[in-house]
C-alpha cells in the first residue's frame, strides 16, 4: 500500500478513492454517470442538481473545500485564544485566533478516534482536551499531551497527531475565509471585483468596521442553492414579500418604504444586477435611492424607537443627524460570494448546507463600531436602532422566501418535469451587457446571475481538487 | 399610561429608559422573597396566561392585542437569558407598532409562510406569581409547550415566559412579555407564528 497522506478526501488518498470508485461502479445514483453539460444548460437547469444526495456528496468536496468559503467574522473572535465553533461544508472547524495571534481554522476532530474536541459556540481556550480520552491539544493545533503515554511505543512528536487543520485561511478586510484547495487562487484573487462593493459597504461604517451582534438564525428544508438562486433575484421581490411591502407602507403618506421600488417598471428603473466572476453577484439597488443625508433613513420602514431616536438625535447634532441616522438604515445592496456569504442591508447572511435538502441560513446582525468617537457619543443609540431595523427582514421577509423555498424542495419531486428555467433576459439584444472588465450587467430582474454562477458551479463540479488538510510540524 | 403620542402610530417609549430597565430590571421572577402565595391572585394570573394562550391559539389577535398595554414590548431572545437589546439582535423585539404591523402582515394572506397558516395548541404551566421591587407591576413566569401543526407535520416549540403586568384601566396589563425557546440560539424552521 502506497503511504498514506494527510487528509485528502476525494481523489488524493489512494485507499478511499479505491472504495469510492467500487460504490460508484455500484451505485445507479453515482455522479459518474451525469453529464454535466446536460443537467446544466444556458437556459435551464435539472432538478437533479437540488435534489440528488450525490451531487449534493460531491459539493461538499467540490465546492465547500474547493473554493474559499467565509468562516466567520474577525469581530467574533477579537482576543488571542478566542474562538468559535462553525462548519466548512459538513466538516466541523473551530475558528480561533491562537495564543500567538493567528488565525486558524482546526478540524473539530481529534486525532486520535475522530471525537470533536469542542462543543460549545464560543468561548477563550489556549488548550483543547479531548472529552473522549483526554488527549490535549495547543490552539495551535500541536499535541501537547496524551494520558499516560507510557503505554505507546509510538513518537507523538510525529506530526500526525496533531490536529488537522485547513491549510489556507485568509481575511478580507475582516471577514474570514479558509479552502482546503493547495490550487485555489489567492483570496483576493478569488473576490475579484467583488471587493469593490464589499469596500464601499464597510466605508459606509466609521472607520470601515463593524461588530458581529447575534443573529437571526432561520433554517429551511430545501436544497442550498435555493438561497444563493434567490441572493440576486430581484424579479420574486414583490411576489414573495407581497405582505412585508404592504405592511411596511401600511402608514406611510407616500408607500415609498423599503423595496416599493420594485413595484413599478423595476426593468427599467436604474437598480442593477451585475454578474461578477466567480460565481459571485451583485444586486445594486443605491441607484434608486435618493442620493443625500438621510436620503436611506428616508425610507426605512418603521422601527421600534424610531421616533424616539431620529428626534433625540436631530435634536442633539442638527443635520449631521442625518448621516448618522443611514448608518441605521439598510444599505440597498446584495453582494454575493459564492458559495455561501451575503452582504444585505446591514446583515451578513451566510449559508450552510446540512444535507440535499436542509440548509442553515443564518442572518449576523453587524453594529456599528465607534472606538475613537466619531460619532459623538451617537454609537449607542444609532445601534440601539440599528439592532431593531435589522430585526425587521428576517422576521416578516425572509420567512416568506424560505417557505418558498422549500415549496420548491417539494416542486421538485415531480421527476417527470425535469426543468427549472433561469432565462429571463436571455436572447433580448441589447439587454445583458457585458463590460470591458469582464462584468456582466442587466435589468436587476434578469436572471443573467443564476447562468453565469451555476456556470461556474459546472465547471468546479467537472474537477478534481486535491484537497488536502494540514498539521503543523 | 398618559401619552401625547399613539404608540401604535409612532416609536417614542422604545428608549434607553426602557432598555435598561428590560436588561438590568427584568429579574424580579427570580427572587424568593418577592413570591405571592395568594391563591386568589395567582389564579387571577394563570388565568390570565391561560386565556392569552387560548386567543393566540384561536388567531383571535385582536382580542390578544387588548390585553397588552398601548406601550408594550414583545422580546423573543436570540440569546439564552435575554442578552442586551440595544447591542444584540433578537430573534424578534417588537414595540405596540411592530407588534400590530406583525398582525397586519398574517392578515394580508400573501404571508406565504403562514398560508396556510399554522395550527396550534399551547399548554402553559409552572405559573409562579411576583411582585415587583417598583411595587405596582407584577412578574409572572411561566412554562410553554407550543404543538404546533403546518404542511407537512407537526413540532413543538418550547421554553418559558416572562411576563410584567401593570395595572391600569382596572385591569392587569401586559406591558412586557419575555419569550425564551429553549433552543433560541439555534437554527429556527419558520418562526412565522406569534408565540
Amino acid at each position: 500500500m502506497p503511504p498514506m497522506r494527510i487528509g485528502g478526501e476525494y481523489g488524493s488518498r489512494p485507499v478511499e478513492r479505491r472504495m469510492l470508485e467500487k460504490l460508484n461502479a455500484s451505485s445507479i445514483d453515482s455522479v459518474e454517470r451525469y453529464d454535466w453539460d446536460e443537467l446544466v444548460q444556458e437556459d435551464r437547469v435539472h432538478r437533479l442538481i437540488y435534489t440528488d444526495p450525490a451531487i449534493f456528496n460531491l459539493e461538499m468536496t467540490n465546492i465547500f473545500g474547493a473554493v474559499w468559503v467565509y468562516l466567520g467574522h474577525e469581530s467574533q473572535i477579537p482576543a488571542n485564544d478566542d474562538y468559535i465553533t462553525v462548519r466548512l461544508g459538513l466538516r466541523p472547524i473551530i475558528l480561533l485566533r491562537d495564543s500567538h495571534g493567528k488565525i486558524r481554522a482546526l478540524f473539530n476532530r481529534c486525532a486520535h478516534r475522530g471525537t470533536t474536541l469542542c462543543r460549545k459556540d464560543k468561548g477563550s481556550a489556549r488548550i483543547f482536551t479531548c472529552p473522549y480520552h483526554g488527549w490535549s491539544y495547543l490552539n495551535t493545533g500541536k499535541l501537547r499531551a496524551v494520558p499516560w503515554p507510557d503505554g505507546y511505543a509510538c513518537d507523538f512528536k510525529d506530526a500526525k497527531y496533531n490536529v488537522a487543520q485547513v491549510p489556507h485561511v485568509d481575511s478580507y478586510r475582516g471577514f474570514i475565509f479558509a479552502t482546503l484547495n493547495p490550487d485555489a487562487p489567492s483570496l483576493l484573487d478569488y473576490l475579484g471585483p467583488i471587493t469593490k462593493p464589499i469596500d464601499e459597504w464597510l466605508d459606509r461604517q466609521p472607520k470601515g468596521r463593524i461588530r458581529v451582534c447575534e443573529a437571526n438564525r432561520l433554517k429551511y428544508k430545501g436544497n442550498w442553492k435555493l438561497a444563493y438562486d434567490n441572493s440576486g433575484d430581484g424579479y420574486h421581490v414583490v411576489f414573495s414579500h407581497r405582505s412585508l411591502l404592504e405592511m411596511e407602507n401600511r402608514q406611510a403618506d407616500v408607500a415609498n418604504k423599503g423595496m416599493s421600488y420594485y413595484k413599478n417598471s423595476p426593468d427599467t428603473a436604474p437598480m442593477y444586477i451585475a454578474y461578477m466572476g466567480n460565481g459571485h453577484h451583485f444586486k445594486d439597488k443605491r441607484p434608486n435611492i435618493e442620493r443625500r443625508a438621510g436620503g436611506l433613513w428616508a425610507v426605512e420602514g418603521p422601527a421600534p424607537g424610531s421616533e424616539h431616536y431620529a428626534e433625540a438625535l436631530r435634536r442633539r447634532f442638527g443635520a449631521k443627524a442625518e448621516d448618522i441616522l443611514d448608518l441605521a438604515s439598510s444599505e440597498p445592496v446584495n453582494i454575493n460570494v459564492f458559495p455561501n456569504f451575503s452582504l444585505l442591508g446591514n446583515h451578513i447572511q451566510v449559508f450552510e448546507p446540512i444535507s440535499v435538502d436542509e440548509t442553515d441560513v443564518t442572518w449576523y446582525g453587524t453594529a456599528v463600531v465607534d472606538e475613537d468617537g466619531t460619532l459623538d457619543g451617537a454609537v449607542g443609540d444609532i445601534n440601539a436602532l440599528r439592532m431593531r431595523t435589522q430585526e425587521q427582514f428576517p422576521n416578516f421577509g425572509e420567512v416568506d422566501d424560505l417557505a418558498n423555498f422549500e415549496e420548491i424542495q417539494r416542486g421538485l419531486a415531480c421527476r417527470e418535469d425535469e426543468w427549472i428555467y433561469m432565462h429571463r433576459g436571455l436572447g433580448i439584444p441589447g439587454r445583458v451587457k457585458t463590460h470591458a472588465n469582464g462584468i456582466i450587467t442587466a435589468p436587476a430582474t434578469d436572471e443573467v446571475f443564476m447562468r453565469e454562477y451555476i456556470k461556474e458551479w459546472k465547471r468546479l463540479m467537472k474537477a478534481t481538487p486535491k484537497l488536502a488538510a494540514q498539521r503543523e510540524p | 399610561m398618559q401619552t401625547a403620542y399613539d404608540p401604535a402610530i409612532s416609536s417614542y417609549y422604545v428608549n434607553d429608559g426602557l432598555y435598561r430597565k428590560l436588561v438590568e430590571d427584568f429579574t424580579d421572577w427570580q427572587r424568593e422573597e418577592l413570591v405571592v402565595t395568594a391563591p386568589e391572585l395567582r389564579d387571577h394570573f394563570r388565568l390570565l396566561i391561560e386565556r392569552e394562550a387560548r386567543l393566540l391559539d384561536e388567531l383571535r389577535f385582536d382580542d390578544w392585542l387588548a390585553m397588552y398595554a398601548p406601550e408594550c414590548i414583545y422580546w423573543v431572545p436570540g440569546t439564552p437569558g435575554g442578552g442586551d437589546p440595544r447591542r444584540e439582535i433578537a430573534i424578534s423585539f417588537d414595540d405596540r407598532r411592530r407588534l400590530e404591523d406583525r398582525i397586519f402582515r398574517l392578515r394580508t394572506g400573501y404571508a406565504w409562510s403562514q398560508a396556510p397558516k399554522s395550527r396550534t395548541v399551547r399548554l402553559v404551566s409552572n405559573v409562579e406569581v411576583f411582585a415587583t421591587r417598583e411595587g405596582a407591576a407584577r412578574m409572572v413566569r411561566s412554562n410553554f409547550l407550543i404543538s404546533e401543526f403546518r404542511v407537512d407535520g407537526t413540532r413543538f416549540l418550547s421554553g418559558w415566559c416572562a411576563h410584567r403586568f401593570v395595572h391600569s384601566a382596572e385591569r392587569w396589563q401586559i406591558q412586557v412579555r419575555q419569550v425564551n425557546l429553549i433552543d433560541c440560539d439555534r437554527n429556527l424552521r419558520n418562526p412565522s407564528i406569534v408565540l
